[in-house]
C-alpha cells in the first residue's frame, strides 16, 4: 500500500501547475469570468495540447489512456487555478460516452475530444434539480430511426460552447441519451447567470428536436460511472481552491499587522487556519482515495465517491468562509481573487449532488444494507 | 500511488485474519464498561495481552530483539483493521504500546530496551504517563516535582495529576525538574520509575463518568536509580516530546476501532428502535448524521494511512500528528453526540445497553483535553506545521 503519488504523478503534476499559472494566471480568469461563455479557444487548444482533454480516454480513441488518480492530480491544479470553461462537462461527456456510446459513436466523439475539437456536456438536471438520474421526466419519442424531444433542461454547463450535448431521456424502456449536436434545429440556449462566473450554465429547450443515435443499454450504470469521475474531478476541483486559499491566507496571516503584531501571532487566526489545514488535508485523503477506488472499481467505490463529493463540499465552503475572515475587509472585495475559488466552491458544492444528497446515498449503503 | 495490498501485505493480512479469527475470546461480561480501567476487567485484559504477545502480534512493527515482529507500519495499520474486523478486546497497557514504549525505543539505552520493551508487550507490567500536574497542564514544562541528585540515585519530590491507569500501573515515565536554575525546558528530566517504590501513593480521582481512570499520584523521598533516567538529565524535554509526539500519532489507532464500533451498534439500533411509529432508520434527520459520522470515520482513516505511507518512509512522527489527534477527539465526540441526540430520551438511561451509551458520551467529553488540549494542538499546527508567527511566550 502506498498513499503517496508516483513519480510520474508527481512529475505531471508539477507541469499542470507550471502551465496552468502560466495559462490562467487570475487576471485570465477574470476576463474569461466577464465574458459571455468564459471559454478561450486558446487556452482549450493548449490543454488539449498536453493531451488532458483525452486523460482518461482510452488511447485507441486518441486519448492518454491515465486513470483517475492521474486526472484527479490535473483536475486538482485546475482547482488551484479556477481555470475557467468546459473542462469538466467535456470529461463528464467524454466518460458517459466511452461507457455509453456505440463503437462508433466513441470513435468519433472521443477522438474529437482528444483533439480538442469536441467541446461536450451533459444534459440531466430538469426543473426539479434533482441530480438522481431517476427523476428525469423528460420523453423520448420514438421517430422512425430516431427519436423526438420536447421540453426544457436546466443547470446544462456551458451548454452556448458545447459542441456535443448529451441529453438524458426517458424512452419506453428507462434512461436513454441522446447526442444532439450543436446547431440542430429547434434547440434554444439561453444563459442563467449564477453564482460562479468562470462557469456558465444554461437552461436549454427542445422544440420536438429530433436526434439519431440514441444510445439505449446500460445507461443507468454509464451516468454512475460517468457522474462518479465527474465528482471526482469537482473534489479535487474544490481541493485544488482550498489550497490556494489556504496558502493565500496564511501568507497574508503572516505580514498583515494589527496591534503591532502580525495576525497571525493571534490564537483566533491561528485556529482558523489549523482548521482550513485540516479540511484541506483530509479532502485529499478523501479525494485520492475514491480517484484511486473507482479507477481499480474497488467494491467500496461508491462509498468512496459520496464520501469525497459529501466531504469536499462542505470543506470547500468551510476553507473559503474561514480564509474570507482572515483576510477582514479586503477578502470581502470584488479586487481580491479569494471571491473567485469562494463562488467556484459553491458552484461545485452543488454540481453532481450536494453534502445532503450525497450523505442520503452512504446512508443506504450504511443503514439500509444492514437490513 | 498504489492501496492494494502488495502480494506480502497480503499474505501478512490473511495471516492476522486467521489467528485472530481463532482466538479472540468471547467479550467479557463483567461489570466493566470501562474495558481497560476496571479492576475486574484487568485480569481478563491481561491474559488476551500475553496470548496476543506469545503469538508474536504484540508491538507489530517494533524490532524482533525487543520483543516486537519487526513489521512494517503498514502491516501494523493492516492488523488493526484486522483486529476492528475480529471484534477483538481492546489491549491493556495501551500508553506502554503507544507512548512510552517507542519513546524508549527512540531514546533508551540498550539495558532499558531489553529490561522494559518485552514485558510492556506482554501486558506484564502496565505503565503510566505522569507528565501533568496541578499547575503544569498544557504548559508541562512548567513542572516542579522535583528530583535530586543521592550518589547513583535521584530522589523524587512532589505530585502528578490525571495520571491514566496509574492505580493499576506497575510503571511510569515521569518528568522531574532536575535544574532549578536553568530555563522551564532545559531543567527537566525524564525518569522511568517503580510504582511499587517506597514513597510512591496513588490516590484515584473519580472521573465524570464515575469511575476511576485517573489518579493523584504523590511522590515522598522516592528513590531512583540514575541507571533509570530515560535519554539525558536535564534533556528530558527532548523525551517528552518524543512521548508527546507518538501519543498524538498513535492513540488514534485504537480509537478507529472504537469509534466504528459505536457506529456499528448505532445502525443496529436504529434499525430496530421506532419513532413516531417508524424505525428510526428511516428519519431523513438520523440518516445524515449518520452517514456523517460514517464518512468522517473513514477519512480519519485514509488520513492515518497517508501518514502511514509518509512515516514509513522517516518514521519520526512530526506536529502532523496534532492534525491526527484534533480530528479524532473531535470526531468522537461529535459521534457520541449525535448517538445521543438519535437515541433520544432513551439514550440517557444507564440501563440502555448497560449505560453504554451514556458512558460514551460523557467518556469521550475528555478527548479534546487530554493528550493535549485542542486549543494546543491548533497552535502547534499553526506555529510548527503551517509557520505561522508564535503567539505567546513559552
Ligand atoms: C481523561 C484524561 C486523562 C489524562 N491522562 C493523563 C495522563 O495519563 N498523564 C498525564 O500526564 N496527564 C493526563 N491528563 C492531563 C491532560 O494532559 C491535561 O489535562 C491537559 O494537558 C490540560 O491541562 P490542564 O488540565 O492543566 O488544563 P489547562 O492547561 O489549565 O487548560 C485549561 C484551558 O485553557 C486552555 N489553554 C491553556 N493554555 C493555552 C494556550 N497556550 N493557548 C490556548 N489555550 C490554552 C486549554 O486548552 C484549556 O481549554 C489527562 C487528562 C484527562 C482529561
Amino acid at each position: 500500500m502506498d498513499f503517496d503519488l508516483s513519480k510520474p504523478q508527481r512529475l505531471l503534476q508539477d507541469s499542470a501547475r507550471t502551465f496552468f499559472s502560466r495559462e490562467c494566471a487570475p487576471e485570465r480568469v477574470r476576463e474569461l469570468m466577464a465574458s459571455d461563455t468564459a471559454h478561450d479557444d486558446n487556452l482549450w487548444r493548449a490543454i488539449a495540447d498536453q493531451g488532458w482533454t483525452g486523460l482518461i480516454i482510452p488511447e485507441q480513441y486518441g486519448g492518454l489512456g491515465l486513470g483517475l488518480v492521474e486526472m484527479a492530480v490535473i483536475a486538482e491544479e485546475m482547482g488551484r487555478a479556477c481555470l475557467p470553461g468546459a473542462f469538466v462537462s467535456t470529461l463528464w461527456a467524454s466518460a458517459l460516452i466511452e461507457k455509453a456510446g456505440s463503437e462508433e459513436q466513441k470513435a468519433k466523439w472521443l477522438d474529437g475530444i482528444s483533439a480538442g475539437d469536441v467541446k461536450a456536456t451533459v444534459a440531466l438536471l430538469e426543473a426539479s434539480a434533482d441530480w438522481n438520474p431517476a427523476a428525469v421526466q423528460l420523453k423520448a419519442e420514438r421517430d422512425g430511426e430516431g427519436f423526438r424531444i420536447h421540453g426544457r433542461k436546466e443547470f446544462v454547463n456551458d451548454a452556448a460552447v458545447a459542441d456535443l450535448m448529451l441529453v438524458v431521456a426517458r424512452g419506453e424502456k428507462g434512461l436513454m441519451v441522446l447526442p444532439v449536436e450543436k446547431g440542430t434545429d429547434g434547440v434554444k440556449v439561453t444563459p442563467t447567470p449564477s453564482i460562479d462566473a468562470t462557469r456558465k450554465i444554461y437552461q436549454v429547450d427542445f422544440d420536438n428536436v429530433y436526434v439519431e443515435g440514441a444510445m439505449a443499454s446500460g445507461i443507468n450504470a454509464a451516468l454512475e460511472y460517468s457522474m462518479g469521475v465527474a465528482a471526482i474531478a469537482l473534489s479535487a476541483e474544490m481541493l485544488g481552491g482550498m489550497q490556494w486559499t489556504l496558502d493565500t491566507t496564511v501568507e497574508y496571516a503572516k505580514t498583515r499587522q494589527q496591534f503591532g503584531a502580525p495576525i497571525g501571532s493571534y490564537q483566533a487566526v491561528q485556529h482558523h487556519c489549523a482548521d482550513m489545514l485540516l479540511y484541506t488535508e483530509s479532502s485529499r485523503s478523501a479525494v485520492y482515495y475514491a480517484a484511486w477506488a473507482l479507477t481499480e472499481h474497488d467494491p467500496l467505490s461508491r462509498n468512496a465517491v459520496s464520501i469525497a463529493k459529501a466531504y469536499c463540499s462542505d470543506a470547500g465552503r468551510e476553507v473559503g468562509n474561514l480564509g474570507i475572515q482572515c483576510h477582514g475587509g479586503i477578502g470581502f472585495t470584488w479586487e481580491h481573487n479569494l471571491h473567485l475559488f469562494y463562488k467556484r466552491a459553491k458552484a461545485n458544492e452543488l454540481m453532481m449532488g450536494d453534502a445532503t444528497f450525497h450523505r442520503e446515498k452512504l446512508a443506504q449503503l450504511v443503514i439500509d444494507a444492514k437490513d | 500511488m498504489d492501496l492494494r495490498l502488495t502480494p506480502e501485505e497480503e499474505k501478512f493480512r490473511d495471516e492476522c485474519r486467521a489467528w485472530l479469527e481463532a482466538n479472540v475470546p468471547p467479550p467479557f461480561e463483567g461489570a466493566g464498561l470501562n474495558e481497560e480501567e476496571n479492576a475486574e476487567s484487568l485480569a481478563y485484559l491481561k491474559a488476551w495481552q500475553k496470548k496476543v504477545y506469545d503469538a508474536g502480534w504484540a508491538g507489530i512493527s517494533w524490532k524482533k530483539e525487543y520483543g516486537g515482529r519487526g513489521a512494517t507500519l503498514i502491516e501494523q495499520a493492516i492488523f488493526q483493521e484486522e483486529w476492528a474486523r475480529a471484534n477483538a478486546p481492546m489491549l491493556i497497557n495501551v500508553l506502554g504500546l503507544s507512548l512510552i514504549g517507542p519513546t524508549i525505543i527512540a531514546v533508551g539505552t540498550e539495558e532499558q530496551k531489553k529490561r522494559f520493551l518485552p514485558k510492556i508487550l506482554s501486558g506484564e507490567e502496565i505503565w503510566c504517563q505522569g507528565f501533568s500536574e496541578p499547575n503544569a497542564g498544557s504548559d508541562v514544562a512548567g513542572l516542579g516535582t522535583k528530583a535530586v541528585r543521592d550518589g547513583d540515585h535521584f530522589i523524587v519530590n512532589g505530585q502528578k495529576i490525571w495520571t491514566s491507569l496509574a492505580h493499576v500501573s506497575d510503571w511510569c515515565l515521569l518528568l522531574v525538574r532536575t535544574d532549578f536554575e536553568a530555563p522551564k525546558h532545559k531543567g527537566i528530566t525524564a525518569l522511568l520509575v517503580d510504582m511499587h517504590s517506597e514513597g510512591v501513593s496513588v490516590r484515584p480521582l473519580k472521573q465524570i463518568t464515575g469511575d476511576s481512570g485517573f489518579n493523584e499520584v504523590f511522590f515522598s523521598n522516592v528513590r531512583v536509580p540514575v541507571a533509570n533516567v530515560l535519554g539525558e538529565v536535564n534533556k528530558g524535554w527532548h523525551t517528552a516530546i518524543a512521548t508527546l509526539m507518538n501519543e498524538r500519532a498513535n492513540l488514534g489507532a485504537g480509537i478507529y476501532i472504537q469509534i466504528k464500533r459505536t457506529l456499528d451498534a448505532l445502525v443496529e439500533k436504529v434499525n430496530t428502535l421506532q419513532r413516531n411509529g417508524k424505525p428510526i432508520a428511516q428519519d431523513p434527520i438520523a440518516r445524515q448524521k449518520i452517514a456523517q459520522a460514517y464518512l468522517e470515520l473513514e477519512i480519519f482513516k485514509l488520513n492515518s494511512n497517508r501518514a502511514i505511507s509518509k512515516l514509513s518512509k522517516s518514521p519520526i512522527p512530526g506536529p502532523e500528528g496534532s492534525i491526527q489527534k484534533i480530528f479524532w477527539s473531535e470526531l468522537n465526540q461529535r459521534t457520541q453526540r449525535d448517538a445521543m441526540e438519535i437515541l433520544g430520551a432513551h439514550g440517557q438511561l444507564w440501563d440502555l445497553d448497560d449505560g453504554k451509551w451514556v458512558y460514551g458520551y460523557l467518556r469521550t467529553r475528555g478527548n479534546t483535553i487530554e493528550a493535549g488540549t485542542s486549543e494546543i494542538q491548533r497552535n502547534i499546527v499553526a506555529e510548527r506545521v503551517l509557520g505561522l508567527p508564535k503567539g505567546y511566550a513559552r
